[in-house]
């Protein structure tokens, strides 16, 4: 009778074994993602829990408490820059707003390690704001007045929210172009001001993908080590190392990982209920087209626009780019050095590489989804974006065991069965670095195209199935080009991120094996990061050229659809 | 896997190309294999002297964290010949792992005192770091302090610091709940946090820098770190923070100072044993030693080798002789206690 059933469903035994496979693949895949997930809960269960008297009393209440004041300050303040930036850029006309809309996205270049280390430089008491400061007021010393300390769990904010509001930006910007003008217009001719369409219609549209950015940020802040290091703010991630490092207890310090992971996967539910409930998409492809009219500002106004959303750009880009330009200007001749062209080579081919796996990868999930009623397959397909929000280091760890497992099962083997070793083989290689990248940043590049995929009319894909395409027909000829943009922005996002990356790169790699990000950091950890100053600048320059292809495809951009 | 070989080829190509011919044939020979904690450009010009004198090319793999569990992973076909690290915690707890194995060299056993070295030969301490106290020049008078009185309430709101978690910190607090036992102990890490100026952060410089900066009066810090400052020709800003302070050696009831060892091991596996007994005979020798002493303003542990002229004008370093193991067996207890005392809050709460 089951047959039966699903055989009206899947008319030809020959779709069924394909999408049978597609389904497998994903499976798979799904495994994979998830290998250094599976690996940390063996490690956390290798313990009898005896850290956790000290933990739960002198740890996990402050770090939790510290973790979700951040994460909640992180979130309004990055909600509110980045939908504040992408209403104006779209509902009006002011000065340099073409540049700034993609301006806007430059942060984003930036690691959260760099920007931390910048932003306690310009602020320091011997930073040029304190300076400034203490020459126009008077002061003699910095402890003769008051002065906001950057070493806390606010200033950390500060830091989180000034390179990661273009996540925000970037998906709600997207959801005004499109649903801008219909939607808009409509409000509008019921006699609504542009201030309350944007409150009683707008905002209420994008909130879907507001909360798509604000998760990609919240998961970015969770994750984070090098800016809470540094400022000193103690949230679960610095637990994590302090309990593994400090303490020595790896278990212990998967063990907080995976309460953190109950943090996620509510964070992730939460984002699945707001899609579920909400979702837009035009029925006609041509409403697409259309671009909000966008109103002219005067003067005043014109200039507050302008003036509120520079700012965002100056702290998230322009604060590390003054001071790691300072060390860098002294540092020219670090230029003509080998090991610099050396590493920037490996940081392009390792973000290329982990680029084009993990979009690929998420294009397999997502079809299976499409394709699949499965619940595994779907569960699978929406487990595998968890490894964005753990500890990066914590998930290069886990994948590290799961590599050397198999790379010593196999040599055991060939060493018994044929008489000679094959060593290690995955484990130390590059393509474990890029394997741990794929599985960290799955995520982003999954979200971004099932964003994508969401907002285009659902009727395109039943059209061309109705005319007689196969369900991977339609995937390859109709929805394939139709996703071009958000392809190529997940592609790009993840090539950003792995740039940046640093703990699976540097625990992963082969000898010999630098990216401009260990070699900044090799110079910052032993206390000299002006040596690591060009190097830092190379990185920003390496994912701006992404970042301004995105911009400028975002400016090009008639259909909206891009981001 | 044919793509891991070819990737691999990839990022051997490239390297050849930098390291000018042939360092990347991880296991022919004439070569050695480090993994380390300690950075590269700290390492480099006594390695780049090994290589001189011996003709051994040498690989370096530097991580930050996981070097031990990395080498636990990798098992029998770890290409590790030779581990190095800062902080004698990190050098017992690789013993304890089983990563290391046991060496008994009689060229090493001599050139280097038993104190700085496992009595079963798993590592050996290379060079001495104190833990010193750098005090502003233009506000503090006292020219000399102990530990102890780092809780004074005199400095209530002048003292800095790294955080107590990192292992320069945690190595000191262990040495004192060696010498003090915990209860007092915790009590002075109270009187420190008491003391702090702000929350712990950064490094050891910008303790200094803070100094410089009028917003504390001393600091806890290495001493190799102010040689480095004063000395630092790009960034003239650091030579001020340099010259800002003066080294004041503190000290325990026994009027000896706290010192922690950067240091070797074997690994267990080494797959080049012969060229990795080499190396750590190279390191414990004059020449290696010289070159520690000169170019990293850390303290020789060969007997009789005087540091360099910087750190000889920071005062006589008198190293506290409490055995390092103790030291790295209270590390668990001292990072405990750094919780407890919430010492990384900093003053307020």
């Amino acid at each position: 009778m089951t047959v039966d059933a699903t055989a009206t469903k899947h008319p030809a035994p020959a779709v069924r074994r394909r999408h049978r496979l597609v389904e497998i693949g994903a499976m798979a895949a799904a495994l994979v993602v998830m290998a250094p997930l599976v690996s940390l809960i063996f490690i956390a269960f290798s313990s009898d829990g005896s850290d956790w008297p000290h933990l739960i009393r002198n740890v996990i209440p402050a770090s939790i408490e510290t973790t979700l004041a951040l994460l909640t300050m992180v979130a309004a303040g990055a909600s509110f820059i980045g939908i504040l930036a992408a209403w104006l850029i779209t509902a009006f006309e002011f000065p340099l707003r073409r540049t700034l809309s993609w301006a806007l996205i430059l942060p984003l270049a930036v690691p959260t390690y760099l920007a931390a280390y910048a932003f306690a430089e310009f602020f320091h008491a011997t930073g040029p704001v304190q300076s400034l400061y203490r020459d126009l007021l008077g002061y003699q010393s910095a402890r003769d007045y008051w002065f906001p300390d950057i070493r806390s769990t606010g200033g950390t904010a500060l830091v989180l929210v000034s390179v990661l509001y273009p996540y925000v930006y970037m998906t709600t910007r997207v959801v005004f172009l499109m649903q801008g003008r219909n939607l808009a217009d409509a409000a509008r001719t019921l006699g609504c001001g542009p201030l309350n369409a944007f409150w009683r219609v707008l905002l209420p549209v994008a909130r879907p993908a507001v909360v798509a950015g604000v998760a990609l940020v919240l998961m970015e802040t969770l994750n984070d080590i090098g800016a809470a290091e540094y400022l000193g703010t103690k949230t679960l991630t610095f637990a994590v190392y302090a309990t593994w490092l400090g303490r020595g207890s790896l278990a212990g310090g998967a063990q907080i990982a995976l309460v953190m992971l109950a943090v996620v996967i509510a964070l992730l539910s939460a984002e699945q209920w707001a899609r579920k409930r909400q979702r837009f998409h035009n029925n006609r492809a041509t409403a697409m087209k259309l671009r909000p009219v966008r109103i002219r500002l005067r003067r005043a106004k014109a200039l507050a626009a302008t003036a509120a959303l520079c700012l965002p750009v100056l702290f998230g880009f322009g604060i590390p780019l003054f001071v790691f330009g300072r060390y860098a200007l002294r540092r020219l001749d670090q230029i003509a050095e080998p090991r610099l062209a050396d590493a920037l080579i490996t940081t392009v081919i390792t973000a290329s590489l982990t680029a084009l796996l993990t979009v690929s990868l998420s294009l397999l999930l997502l079809n299976a989804t499409r394709l699949s009623r499965a619940l595994p397959v779907r569960l699978g397909a929406r487990l595998a974006s968890i490894g964005y929000a753990l500890p990066g280091g914590l998930v290069a760890l886990g994948l590290l065991y799961v590599l050397a497992d198999i790379d010593n099962s196999v040599d055991a083997f060939m060493r018994a069965q044929f008489g000679f070793s094959t060593g290690l083989l995955l484990t130390g290689s590059m393509a474990a670095v890029v394997i741990a990248c794929t599985i960290r940043f799955v995520a982003l590049a999954e979200g971004s195209i099932r964003s994508g995929a969401e907002k285009l009319p659902a009727n395109i894909d039943e059209a061309a199935r109705s005319l007689g395409q196969t369900a991977s027909g339609s995937a390859r000829l109709i929805l394939l080009p139709l996703l071009k943009p958000a392809i190529l922005t997940a592609f790009l996002l993840v090539f950003v991120d792995t740039a940046k990356e640093l703990s699976a790169t540097i625990l992963l790699r082969p000898f010999g094996y630098n990216t401009l990000a260990t070699f900044v950091y090799e110079n910052a950890s032993r206390g000299a990061p002006e040596d690591g100053a060009i190097a830092a600048l190379m990185i920003v320059a390496t994912a701006l050229v992404p970042v301004l292809l995105l911009a400028a495809s975002f400016a090009r951009d008639s259909t909206g659809q891009s981001l | 896997m044919g793509w891991a070989r070819y990737t691999r080829r990839t990022v051997g190509l490239m390297t050849l190309a930098v390291a000018l011919g042939g360092s990347t044939a991880a296991y022919a020979e004439g070569v050695v294999n480090i993994y380390t904690y300690r950075q590269p450009e700290l390492i480099q010009p006594v390695l780049d002297a090994f290589t001189a004198e011996t003709g051994i090319q040498t690989q370096v793999l530097f991580l930050d964290k996981g070097l031990e569990e990395r080498v636990l992973a990798e098992g029998q076909n770890s290409p590790a010949d030779v581990i190095m690290t800062v902080d004698v915690a990190r050098l017992t707890k690789a013993k304890e792992k089983g990563i290391t194995q046991a060496l008994n060299d009689e060229t090493i056993n001599k050139n280097l005192p038993a104190e700085y070295r496992d009595p079963e030969g798993h590592w050996f301490g290379l060079t001495k770091r104190a833990r010193v106290v750098y005090a502003s020049k233009e506000r503090v008078k006292d020219s000399a302090i102990t530990y102890a009185d780092l809780a004074d309430p005199k400095w209530k709101g002048k003292l800095c610091m790294r955080s107590g978690q990192h292992d320069y910190n945690l190595a000191l607090f262990g040495a004192a709940i060696a010498h003090w036992g915990p209860e007092k102990t915790e009590q002075w890490m109270q009187g420190l946090k008491a003391n702090l100026a702000h929350k712990p952060e950064g490094g050891d410089r910008p303790q200094a820098k803070s100094i410089a900066a009028g917003e504390c009066d001393i600091a806890i810090g290495n001493t190799y770190y102010v040689g480095l400052m004063r000395t630092n020709e790009k960034d003239p800003e650091e030579k001020v923070w340099g010259n800002a302070i003066n080294v004041l050696f503190p000290t325990f009831e026994n009027g000896l100072t706290h010192v922690n060892i950067s240091g070797a091991a074997l690994a267990r596996y080494s797959p080049n044993h012969d060229n990795a007994v080499k190396l750590i005979q190279f390191l414990s020798g004059h020449k290696a030693q010289q070159i520690y002493a000169e170019k990293n303003f850390e303290y020789p542990v060969e007997p009789g080798l005087e540091p360099s002229e910087m750190v000889k004008s920071f005062g006589e370093l008198k190293a506290d002789t409490l055995p390092l193991v103790e030291i790295a067996a209270n590390r668990k207890a001292a990072s405990e206690m750094v919780d407890r005392v919430g010492l990384d809050d900093g003053p307020s709460s």
